[in-house]
């Protein structure tokens, strides 16, 4: 009894269902893609709103900000902000330092995470699961639990005691450029752990048989990791180039603690507002009250000023940056 | 003797080994004195009074003073800490969850998806290092937008709900730490860029014909999402488990992170300031160790 009925059903909706599926499938997909889109547009804009808003508050006079009627496009346009700003973070100086720093640490960076990763992605040697651990340990421990004793280990700097007999005194080296150059090199910089970590995966997904071939016909190890492996590993070695170059620039951790003396854009955009205080001071003579509306302005500038190189760059790398990644196969 | 010799380096192996360990040379000394030899340092004068002297400085043992110090003298750290970790706690199941159920969008066949992923990713490079909390920081514009929140308070995305869940005084503190996520969603969604990255490089990798094949068998979509995809990309949970708590330390608008530079560099007090960073550090390696290993319990290998 109920079997047929069951089939009876089914048999009166296939009949029914080559037009009222369609159109019911069809109803769903278009729903879909309209939630869909937005959803995205609202996520989307809520993340570019801030930038959107910075962009039209540096393009703005005082008097605009203080006008409700004013949203988004100002009525009195001016590039006045650009420049108070360019003179208060010392603009073209910190500019300069920035990158060359950021550029001379991502490269020494990513070529000692290079060779590292390759190393554990590529070889086999007695511990060498203790010492992967040790990476992890590295990207898990963060560097705020070390920085105390990393400031005095470079405010009293010594090599093995070899200093102090020499010159009778240990080294300070902080305010030099010289103890970050030297963490870099032992991969110990700013989130280096990751990339070894992008790195040795990106290797591991290439196959043996390229290097096996190249030992077999006699090229020795380096010379297999320079002329056969380097260019095949292009693409990862190019997005954590630009992750190390970007991540620096904006980096205020380390550059505040061992680039203090040194005039960056990362740290001149986080005490722009007291900067623009002391500076109003010394034009004007007199200690004024500088209003909120003209420190935002500033700020946003300011921000808009750091950040847009690093957008420029996204807008032409951006693959790099994504995909890379996302190929890279990242696992546990 | 031995049945099972153990295996010895010989030969081309023994030559790989070796050039196997000049690879990794650079991190083996950079890890030895950049990171072990401070991190004991650190851990050292956790219980020790700093004292800078000219070209030196000085150690004298404290013993517990330091945590003593840190908990009940100093009147912001304990307040800090538990604020922060219970912050964390929230805001890092936020972030899974979000950025877990954009990168299931973003995995979907649309027009312009190429765009979207691009503005979600910015982000992980636009709030990174200082970036972020810069209008926080900053006395000013922070008391601005105090006023502001003060005078828009009816904007809130959540009030409407707020005010009946408030009145019907169910479960009131845990609907407010929901509603607080809500919304500071822009927050959540900032940090999240590099886990749906992630997410996204897992869903890739799940084969189409799973779903076609559990579609044809009756499968619903909300079924293989747990049945599939839930099962398959398990493993990354973990990996942004532990990238969002420890990217969570790291933050710039980190309030206790700030205390603790502003305990060692205004007020130099070495001591107590290794001892609240080491407190800290225990604490959150602890969470990390216990949900990692819970986590791994409910993560399917699929090897």
């Amino acid at each position: 009894m109920t079997k047929t009925k069951i089939k009876k059903e089914s048999f009166w909706e296939r009949n029914k269902k080559s037009e009222g599926y369609l159109l019911k499938k069809k109803l769903t997909q278009i729903f879909i893609s309209i939630t869909r889109f937005i959803l995205l547009f609202g996520l989307c804009f809520l993340i570019l709103q801030p930038i959107l808003n910075k962009i039209s508050v540096s393009l703005m006079e005082e008097q605009d900000l203080y006008n409700p009627i004013v949203v988004s496009i100002p009525v009195h346009f001016t590039t006045s902000n650009y420049k108070l700003a360019a003179e208060i973070m010392n603009y073209g100086k910190a500019f300069t330092n920035s990158l060359i720093i950021s550029l001379t640490i991502a490269i020494l960076q990513i070529a000692v995470c290079t060779l590292v990763g390759y190393g554990f992605a590529r070889f086999k040697f007695p511990l060498k699961k203790f010492w992967f651990a040790m990476v992890m340990l590295v990207i898990i421990i963060p560097p705020q639990v070390i920085s105390n004793s990393l400031y005095l280990h470079f405010r009293f700097f010594d090599f093995l005691g070899i200093i102090k007999l020499i010159t009778g005194n240990t080294l300070n080296l902080r305010g030099l450029k010289l103890p970050y150059y030297l963490m870099s090199a032992g991969c110990m910089g700013l989130k280096n752990g990751l990339y070894i970590y992008m790195i040795r995966q990106f290797f591991r997904n290439i196959p043996n048989d390229m290097e096996e071939a190249a030992y077999v016909d006699g090229c020795g190890m380096l010379r297999t990791f320079v002329r056969i492996m380097l260019p095949e590993a292009k693409p990862i070695i190019t997005s954590c180039f630009l992750f190390a170059f970007v991540w620096q620039w904006t980096d205020g951790f380390y550059s505040n603690m061992f680039l203090g003396t040194t005039t960056l854009v990362s740290t001149s955009i986080s005490r722009i507002v007291d900067s623009l205080g002391a500076y109003m001071q010394r034009i004007l003579g007199a200690k004024v009250s500088i209003s909120v509306a003209q420190s935002n302005a500033v700020l946003s500038t300011g921000t808009l000023m750091v950040v847009g190189p690093v957008i420029i760059l996204y807008l032409f790398a951006q693959r790099q940056f994504v995909e890379s990644i996302s190929s890279s196969g990242i696992k546990m | 003797m031995d049945k099972k010799p153990k295996h010895r380096y010989v030969g081309l192996e023994k030559r790989k080994a070796i050039a196997g360990y000049l690879f990794i040379l650079p991190f083996i000394i950079g890890f030895a004195f950049f990171m072990v030899k401070p991190f004991f340092q650190s851990l050292y004068m956790s219980f020790n009074t700093v004292e800078l002297g000219a070209g030196k400085f000085d150690m004298i043992w404290n013993g517990f003073g330091n945590y003593v110090y840190a908990f009940r003298t100093d009147p912001e750290y304990a307040r800090l800490l538990t604020e922060e970790l219970l912050r964390m706690l929230v805001y890092s199941l936020a972030i899974i969850v979000f950025s877990f159920f954009v990168a299931l969008i973003l995995n979907q066949k649309f027009h312009g998806r190429a765009l979207v992923r691009a503005v979600f990713f910015l982000p992980v490079i636009l709030s990174s290092g200082v970036m972020l909390g810069l209008e926080s920081n900053n006395s000013l514009i922070a008391s601005l937008q105090q006023q502001v929140e003060e005078v828009t308070t009816g904007i809130s995305i959540t009030d409407g709900l707020q005010t009946i869940l408030r009145t019907t005084g169910v479960g009131v503190r845990a609907f407010e730490k929901v509603f607080e996520v809500i919304d500071n969603i822009y927050d959540v969604a900032l940090a999240s860029g590099m886990q749906i990255i992630i997410f996204l490089s897992g869903l890739q990798t799940i084969p189409k014909s799973m779903y076609e094949a559990a579609d044809i068998e009756g499968c619903t979509a909300w079924e293989s999402l747990w049945k599939i995809t839930f099962p398959s990309i398990s493993s990354l949970f973990l990996v942004n488990w532990i990238y969002t708590v420890v990217d969570f330390c790291m933050r710039s608008d980190n309030e206790l992170v700030e205390k603790l530079q502003k305990v060692m560099i205004q007020n130099q007090n070495y001591g107590a300031s290794a001892a609240m960073t080491w407190t800290y550090f225990l604490i959150v390696i602890a969470f990390i160790g216990i949900t990692s290993l819970l986590l791994n319990k409910v993560v399917y290998y699929n090897d």
